[in-house]
């Protein structure tokens, strides 16, 4: 009898130690990322003087802001189980094209199409909408995978790019974008509100819209949406154009940010955004995470560039260790997957 | 029988919860070389986490587990593979993009020296063993192209002939024929014979009676009785598994059951000439307001894919619908739901959000009619509150997980997304298979009020107990083609298994 008695305490223990287990493992998507933001600026915060500063924290927060513009569109497909990996391209083109449809100084060599500013930006637009649309007629009419599909647009995209410029470099953009990419408001770059604007905005359609609740259910369980009568190609449709306008509205804000409008000028942009999302713990396989996860893993990211440089590593091995670094957050991003999955059992 | 020998497993006072909530308290369960366990239970009783548990799916739980005598944890499906047990479970598991020789072999495909895969031996096998078990398909062709009842027979047929030594079956039957259920118990007993132990669940008593040498009843998480099949009877199974005075329940279907006339009220959905491939063959009908009709007809014979249609997730090669009068040419499944048609499938996984919680996934099919823009999560959570209650769906917290629920209440819950705005036709898919009787009692009750409320409803399934029990007219299907109706008659069992 002592030892049933022993056992019955026994299993009491388990139980309660066991829901908090449970309660961290069905959390650990949103805890890992966290908790790799707070070692990361601990770490570097010890590691150099000039990196826990208000001025750093500024310069980290303007330069994941392109990312975090890009990041917001991604997010929403990567929710529905697809990937888009034409973002930077389609960031690059719209980028350059306003500044195509914008008056250049004599001396830039491109025989472009000057236009009034509203008129250049609506274009510019329209073309990343619908490069969007091709992207989602592509994957829910003809049913090319997403990831084929986005190639395909990658290449396409950058064709577009090279026949506008030709190798040369536009500087000018409409003042509009001017401002908003590189001008400061009390001392806060415009980009950096519009990256929380849009960040903000996504959050709020994800989380409290009806078109946020069908991403995550479609995300969720395809089949089940389609039976509960949802437009499953609608929805992943909508995701597809919406990715590709944050990138343009990205591209453009980031030419008039590095002051000029070339080809390739994006190319380091796809893997940070992928990695930026994935990172912060929104599940590949979809119908988990969200912005707030994005926005996690925008800062790990941010902080891991920023920080490398404040230690004065060798900039090769600083390639690698963001390899790394991605390589473990796919890993526990799976992990997380498949705990999430056994506590829900 | 057994008693002699040692029991190849043996567990003592095993307990499981999930989420605080327990699914097993405290069973003993022994499981001897040579014999068929029998297990009944209704829904949530416990008896699939117990064989989950066998089956190394759950490797957290509390209690000792011995295994040839030594005492043994799995820590996964693995494990418990390597040691012999294969399980074949409730939900189709199987791998739809892979040959129907790859399913057979999944895992252990014959290789030559090279280690490469050996494919004219291993499609030869496959056709062999299946063969032996009454299958006659192309290895070679993509399994998800069968239908449903044949892969799970399927997937059966590959645990059977896996060589292990226990063996668990979780409502193997319920989509299965007579002929298909025939061959299955000789293949069953031969292994036994062998000296396999097989475990078996069913909601069928007859099977179980019929097939096992044990039988142990479960209720609410504990084993209530073990006793030997042969000196049980199902009444007395049926007293245990759900208390007494409730046998009445479970009607039988040897007597007569009457049709009622044809039904004069309006005509909801008149389907004309459809067609599809190889599946369906000029399938005319109508489904009438306040009326049940029933598609009866075995595993295959084109019920899934009219199903579809109806829903419009297939389009077919001919014929056309009409809803209340008006030709519909569906282009998606959310024009189906908008002329409201809603629709319930063979299967929970298809029609469920299991990491969601119950609320959300009694609102999705109605989100655009409870909120525009923004959500009303309040309002959500009232109406599948409501509906929780009204269904008796269990246990009644709506923010839980729908994972966290039992197979009977998640088809509660399936059927709980249509109703609060009801729809003009429900189209039901095996609304009641491997449900216990009293789950299955509550289905046909929500069904029959449906019916009430003026709304035509179409069941198709391919247990005979479920058309009788809830059709007022029944269409007979039979290689894609309507064979037979039976109204305003009375009839049996026997005459509508013959008619199939």
């Amino acid at each position: 009898m002592a030892s049933s008695d022993s056992a019955a305490v026994h299993a009491d223990h388990r139980k309660a130690s066991g829901k908090i287990a449970a309660l961290l493992r069905s959390q650990m998507r949103n805890i890992a990322p966290f908790l790799t933001l707070i070692l990361l600026s601990a770490f570097f915060a010890v590691a150099s003087p000039s990196f826990a500063t208000i001025d750093n924290v500024g310069n980290i927060l303007t330069q994941v802001s392109v990312t975090g513009i890009i990041a917001v569109g991604l997010t929403f497909v990567i929710l529905c189980a697809e990937i888009d990996l034409s973002i930077a391209s389609i960031a690059n083109v719209t980028g350059i094209a306003v500044a195509y449809f914008t008056a250049q100084e004599s001396y830039v060599n491109i025989a472009n199409i000057p236009l009034p500013g509203w008129a250049a930006i609506l274009l510019a637009l329209a073309l990343c909408a619908g490069l969007g649309l091709i992207n989602a007629l592509g994957l829910t009419l003809i049913g090319i995978p997403s990831f084929i599909m986005t190639l395909a647009m990658m290449q396409i995209a950058a064709g577009i790019s090279a026949l506008l410029v030709r190798g040369q470099i536009a500087y000018k953009v409409p003042d509009l974008i001017a401002t908003l990419g590189s001008a400061s408001i009390g001392g806060i770059p415009w980009i950096v509100i519009v990256a929380a604007l849009m960040l903000l905005i996504g959050h709020l359609v994800l989380t409290y819209t009806r078109f946020g609740r069908y991403v995550y259910m479609v995300g969720g369980n395809r089949e089940a949406a389609e039976y509960s009568g949802l437009n499953v190609k609608l929805i992943l449709g909508s995701v597809m154009v919406i990715a590709a306008v944050c990138s343009g509205i990205g591209g453009m804000l980031g030419v008039a940010h590095f002051g000029s409008a070339q080809q390739n000028e994006f190319d380091t942009y796809l893997l940070d955004s992928i990695a930026a999302v994935v990172v912060g713990g929104t599940s590949l396989f979809g119908g988990r995470g969200g912005i707030g996860n994005t926005i996690v893993g925008l800062f790990v990211l941010g902080v891991l560039n920023n920080g490398l440089d404040h230690v004065n590593i060798d900039s090769f091995l600083k390639i690698l260790i963001r390899g790394l670094i991605l390589l473990a957050a796919l890993v526990i991003n799976v992990y997380a997957q498949r705990l999430r999955a056994k506590a829900a059992e | 029988m057994s008693e002699a020998r040692s029991p190849i497993l043996e567990l003592t006072q095993i307990t499981k919860a999930f989420g605080g909530v327990e699914a097993l308290r405290g069973v003993d369960f022994a499981l001897y070389p040579g014999e068929v366990h029998g297990l009944v239970g209704e829904n949530g009783a416990g008896k699939s986490t117990l064989m989950k548990i066998i089956a190394g799916v759950h490797p957290e739980f509390s209690g000792r587990f011995m295994l040839d005598g030594r005492e043994t944890r799995f820590r996964s499906t693995r494990d418990s593979r390597a040691a012999g047990i294969a399980m074949v479970h409730q939900e189709l598991s199987v791998a739809p993009d892979l040959s129907v020789a790859e399913n057979v072999f999944f895992g252990v495909q014959p290789t030559n020296r090279l280690g490469l895969v050996q494919w004219r031996r291993m499609a030869r096998e496959a056709g062999e063993q299946l063969a032996r078990f009454g299958i006659h398909v192309d290895p070679m062709c993509r399994l998800g192209d069968l239908p449903i009842g044949l892969q799970q027979l399927i997937e059966i047929a590959r645990v059977l002939f896996s060589g292990a030594r226990i063996i668990i079956l979780d409502e193997p039957t319920s989509a299965l024929s007579p002929p298909e259920v025939e061959r299955l118990f000789a293949t069953l007993r031969r292994l036994r014979d062998a000296g396999t132990a097989i475990v078996f669940i069913s909601h069928f008593i007859e099977d179980i009676l019929n097939i096992s040498d044990t039988v142990t009843v479960f209720r609410n998480g504990r084993k209530v009785a073990e006793t030997a099949a042969a000196a049980t009877t199902k009444a007395e199974l049926i007293e245990a598994m759900i208390g007494k005075g409730r046998e009445a329940l479970e009607e039988t279907y040897t007597h007569d059951v009457a049709l009622p006339p044809p039904s004069r009220q309006p005509v909801v959905l008149t389907a004309n000439g459809l067609s599809l491939s190889r599946s369906l063959r000029e399938v005319s009908f109508q489904a009438r307001a306040g009326e049940v009709l029933g598609i009866y007809g075995f595993m295959g014979c084109g019920q899934i894919e009219l199903a579809r249609i109806l829903f419009g997730k297939l389009r077919p090669d001919r014929g056309t619908l009409e809803v209340a009068g008006k030709a519909k040419a569906f282009a998606s499944t959310a024009d189906a739901r908008r002329a409201g048609i809603a629709f319930v499938p063979e299967s929970r996984r298809a029609m469920l959000f299991h990491q969601e919680p119950v609320y959300k996934n009694v609102s999705i099919s109605i989100l655009d009619r409870i909120s525009s823009v923004w959500l009303k999560p309040a309002r959500e959570r009232a109406i599948a509150m409501r509906q929780v209650e009204q269904l008796q769906i269990r246990p009644t917290a709506v923010e839980l997980d729908l994972g966290m629920l039992s197979g009977g209440n998640q088809q509660k819950v399936a059927l709980a997304k249509w109703l609060t705005f009801p729809p003009r036709l429900l189209v039901l898919c095996e609304p009641t298979r491997g449900m216990d009787v009293g789950a299955k009692n509550d289905v046909i009750h929500i069904v029959r009020s449906l019916r009430e409320q003026g709304l035509a409803i179409i069941v198709l399934s391919t247990e005979p107990e479920t058309v009788l029990s809830l059709a007022d007219r029944i269409l007979v299907l039979k290689r894609g083609a309507v064979v037979r109706e039976f109204a305003n008659e009375a009839i049996s069992k026997d005459r509508l298994l013959e008619a199939a």
